[in-house]
């Protein structure tokens, strides 16, 4: 059986129930339907959390709200980054939390300014989407040269140079120990990777006394990897741990590796096997050691590996390369597969500039779901138009669903054009709306008292259309300017 | 308690272990030569969480009467024998566990579908494709599942020459003037296990080309390769439901699949004659399970499910592929539970993948060449769609199809890797930095 919220009736029951509103809803019902929901957090309820007779309650309702995959926290001085912490198998179940962390390694037989400029890469990395900066989330830095000195002052060097959580790969529990006595946890809360069959006891211990998270890898064999999962979080007390089933690639080894993170997950969200319900790390930076021949085919299946992870269920991956067309890809299909689905991707409405508008461009109207923007905003810059466009608020639909949902209205394209202030940009009074809204040409037209021309079905058609029908001639006949 | 103080009491009680570590070596050598020297030794046992591994616990066999008559000294190494032994007792072993796994239900079946026709069935194709079949979700690897049919992967060919991407044209060529050289590349060269011609130039605002030209390059392509064939339309509703109706007339038993039908389309103009043919059909629904419902539903007066492939559309990455994806994942579940109207394979045009920007734009050299970003772009478009269940692609780019053969072979291979350890490699060796 998959995770079920409990009900807001039990929630309801362990809350204040002091409808004192400091939460922002209008009272603790309905903050219950909003937590069960998983809108809202536990944290935004101030009297819960400060005072010390809700103790009890918030701790239940704790429990009755954590994933069945437990929440682990990687931090910097200046950052955290939170992996796992899912409740779903499948994103329409509800959506998936904490977006998969990117991490990029270096290690210790780089030279410093080797080291120094891929920490700045891998800092500066950034891609502008939908209005978001889409960025990579921590270093993972790797014991090439297995000398605990050698890796502590690696470590250093990253930690200095770095605002971003640190993941500390090697299996030699000593090289990880000098590496967290420079760290110097709390300030710094990294990863460790890995404890194994061979060194879980000192990796473990390590684990303890530093109070870092630690991942368990065992590739090959899952029955390793949850016995030590059972061993560690059970009889070594440890809470926060990661699993890795070893990613393997050629035949045999995909097979397995999409096989192994499918069932970990499904054990964990769908029968809630506590043993499997930790975050999951993968290595699309196998690659690099399993395979040969161009450079260029090992990032493009670099990039695959890292797809696939991503899409079966991996809470955290560590790449190698940082070519811009391998994590391009990454970064954004990242931010697709954790939008939530349950409410549609939007942008501000508000008025936009394609190329450089004046007062006689034309004025293209569109909806605000972000595809159907960006979708009409790249085809009309494609096209090397000049125009002005209208986003109107259609609470994120796209254009054919708003219509017939009664969002693409004649008021809200009248109201658009007073809160922009479009009249003083354009000096004509003609709007082109897009042809899947032309069923609401006559009431756009009502309402705003300008003319409505029905432009084309697809926004690929913008620049032909334009072309046709935005001329020197038709302009003048459409306003007399 | 504070985290600082915390810190100071582990690194305290680090250094006692290390203490009894180091102390415990001692008594061991030192009961094995029969020697006891200690001094000051303090040890509060309670205090301590000593774990060894067990072939470091020191096999402490000390006859009683010997003790009684001991030195005090010696009385104090048999005490801390003692201890030894109750703390060894806490040692952590390893518990050892199975994962079983996981085995849900499903009652539903996904139709198969048969693309083409061979002569046997009055056709003419050397190979045909079978899709669909499935009763489980796609690679969760289920109680020793395996999909009954592999994906297939065709290759689209334009009957007419429209702006395709550099990588394209850098793949194919002059073939891109002519359908039939396109086709022939497709199969001969680069593998292709179908063909998808898609006859734009039928398409009123383009060339407006009549149902019987449309024939003519069909029947060529038919001839030039031995795949079967996916006939598309311009996308104009009224000219393609002229243009299936004659194209299956004209070739009742090839086994075509006409791409596609959807609900603006006057079915019951075309449907009746597809029916009548072995051809297979692709139910359009762009990302709308009613609507694929619908469409299914009206389908089925005419058409057998068996010759059904739905499409729930997809955008490259970037462009509303999680739509399509959960679509696909939403639609198949829903089958597999039972909801006959979703029963059928998943057809993908992952070449909308192109329509993303970052697929065909020149950015700042750090992002790459376009020629490199456009077929990755497609290739992981499919990929994503591979994993909700996506049975027939349609691909613009051969390296699109040589990696998406690549995966299928991996992926039906027995899970089984054959060096797991080779998985930790990349742990400490030095790689190149790029």
């Amino acid at each position: 059986m998959p995770w079920k919220p409990p009900t807001p009736i039990e929630v309801y029951q362990l809350l204040p129930k002091t409808n004192c509103g400091r939460c922002g809803e209008a009272n603790c019902m309905a903050f219950a339907v909003r937590l069960i929901s998983l809108e809202v957090k536990l944290e935004d309820c101030p009297p819960l959390i400060e005072e010390e007779r809700y103790r009890g309650s918030y701790e239940k309702l704790r429990g009755l709200l954590s994933p069945p995959i437990k929440e682990v926290v990687l931090r910097s001085p200046k950052r955290i980054v939170k992996i796992g912490g899912k409740y779903v198998l499948f994103r329409h179940e509800l959506k998936y939390h904490n977006p998969t962390a990117i991490a990029v390694d270096v290690d210790d037989s780089m030279e410093t300014e080797v080291i120094i400029k891929r920490v700045k890469m891998i800092e500066g990395f950034e891609y502008e989407y939908v209005g978001q900066k889409l960025k990579l989330d921590a270093i993972a830095v790797r014991s090439v040269t297995n000398d605990p000195k050698k890796f502590a002052k690696t470590v250093y060097t990253v930690a200095e140079n770095s605002t971003l959580p640190l993941i500390l790969c090697s299996t030699n529990p000593t090289v990880v120990e000098a590496a967290l006595d420079v760290l110097n946890p709390p300030h710094h809360r990294p990863l460790i990777y890995a404890a194994t069959k061979d060194n879980w006891r000192e990796m473990a211990e390590i684990a303890k006394r530093f109070d870092v998270p630690l991942t368990i890898t065992a590739p090959g064999d899952l029955d390793m990897l949850v016995s030590l999962a059972k061993t560690l979080s059970e009889d070594m007390e440890l809470k926060e741990l990661a699993l890795d089933p070893g990613c393997l690639v050629g035949v045999g080894g995909l097979s397995y590796t999409i096989r192994a993170y499918s069932w970990l997950r499904y054990k964990a969200a769908y029968d809630l096997w506590r043993y499997a319900g930790y975050p999951l790390v993968g290595t699309p930076i196998s690659v690099w050691a399993q395979m040969g021949g161009d450079l260029r085919d090992v990032m493009w299946w670099e990039a695959i590996l890292a797809v696939m992870l991503m899409t079966r269920y991996a809470d955290l991956i560590i790449v190698h390369s940082l070519d811009g067309w391998v994590l391009l890809p990454q970064v954004m299909w990242r931010f697709q597969l954790y939008t939530d689905p349950r409410k549609p991707v939007s942008v501000p409405p508000g008025l936009r500039e394609i190329g450089k508008p004046d007062e006689m461009s034309p004025v293209l109207v569109t909806t605000n779901y972000a595809l159907t923007y960006s979708l009409v905003l790249s085809d009309a810059e494609k096209a090397k138009v000049n125009a002005w466009l209208l986003v109107i608020d259609t609470e994120g639909l796209a254009v054919d669903v708003s219509v017939a949902g009664r969002k693409f209205t004649g008021d809200k394209v009248a109201e658009t054009i007073k809160s922009t202030g479009l009249e003083k940009r354009v000096s004509h009074r003609v709007l082109i709306i897009p042809g899947k809204a032309a069923r609401v040409s006559g009431e756009v037209e009502d309402m705003t008292k300008w003319r409505v021309l029905v432009g084309p079905t697809d926004s690929s058609e913008i620049g032909k259309w334009l072309e046709k029908n935005w001329t020197p001639e038709k302009i003048k006949e459409l306003t007399g300017l | 308690m504070s985290k600082v103080s915390k810190s100071v009491k582990d690194e305290l009680k680090a250094r006692q272990e290390a203490t009894v570590y180091s102390l415990l070596a001692k008594i061991t050598e030192a009961l094995e030569k029969g020697v006891i020297e200690l001094y000051n030794v303090e040890i509060e046992s309670d205090e301590l969480e000593v774990r060894l591994t067990p072939q470091q616990i020191p096999v402490v066999v000390t006859p009683p009467q010997v003790v009684t008559e001991a030195k005090p000294e010696v009385k104090a190494a048999y005490e801390v024998a003692k201890a030894v032994e109750v703390i060894a007792k806490k040692v952590v072993e390893l518990v050892r566990i199975a994962f079983e796994e996981p085995k849900p239900q499903f009652s539903g079946r996904v139709v198969e579908v048969r693309l083409g026709a061979s002569r046997k069935d009055g056709g003419s194709r050397d190979r045909v494709i079978v899709i669909g079949g499935h009763t489980m979700p796609a690679y969760y690897y289920l109680v020793g599942y395996k999909p009954p049919h592999p994906p297939a992967f065709g290759g689209d060919v334009f009957d007419m020459r429209i702006g395709l991407p550099r990588a394209v044209k850098l793949a194919f060529g002059d073939a891109l003037d002519n359908p039939v050289e396109w086709a022939r590349v497709w199969v001969e060269k680069y593998g292709a296990e179908a063909v998808d011609i898609h006859l734009i130039s039928t398409d009123p605002i383009i060339k407006d080309a009549s149902p019987e030209e449309a024939i003519k390059t069909v029947d060529a392509i038919l001839q030039a390769v031995k795949v079967p064939v996916i006939v598309g339309g311009s996308g104009n509703p009224e000219k393609d439901v002229k243009v299936f109706k004659k194209v299956v007339e004209a070739f009742p038993s090839e086994g075509l699949t006409i791409n596609s039908l959807n609900l603006d389309m006057k079915l019951e103009d075309v449907c009746p004659y597809i029916a009548k043919t072995n051809a297979t059909v692709i139910d359009f629904s762009p990302m709308d399970l009613d609507k694929a419902e619908q469409i299914n539903r009206k389908v089925y007066d005419w058409i057998p499910r068996e010759r059904i492939v739905l499409d729930l559309n997809i955008g490259g990455i970037g462009y509303g592929t999680e739509y399509g994806f959960t679509a696909m994942e939403r639609a198949r579940l829903s089958a597999l539970i039972g909801n006959e109207l979703l029963q059928h394979p998943f057809n993908v045009g992952a070449a909308n993948a192109w329509g993303a920007r970052e697929a065909w734009i020149t950015m700042d050299p750090y992002w790459g060449p376009k020629e490199v970003r456009g077929p990755l772009w497609e290739t992981l478009t499919s990929l994503i769609c591979l994993l909700a269940g996506a049975d027939y692609y349609m691909l613009v780019h051969p390296l699109t199809v040589k990696t998406m053969k690549a995966v299928r072979e991996y992926l039906f291979s027995e899970p089984k890797p054959r060096e797991p350890e080779k998985a930790l490699d990349w742990l400490s060796k030095s790689l190149p930095v790029i």
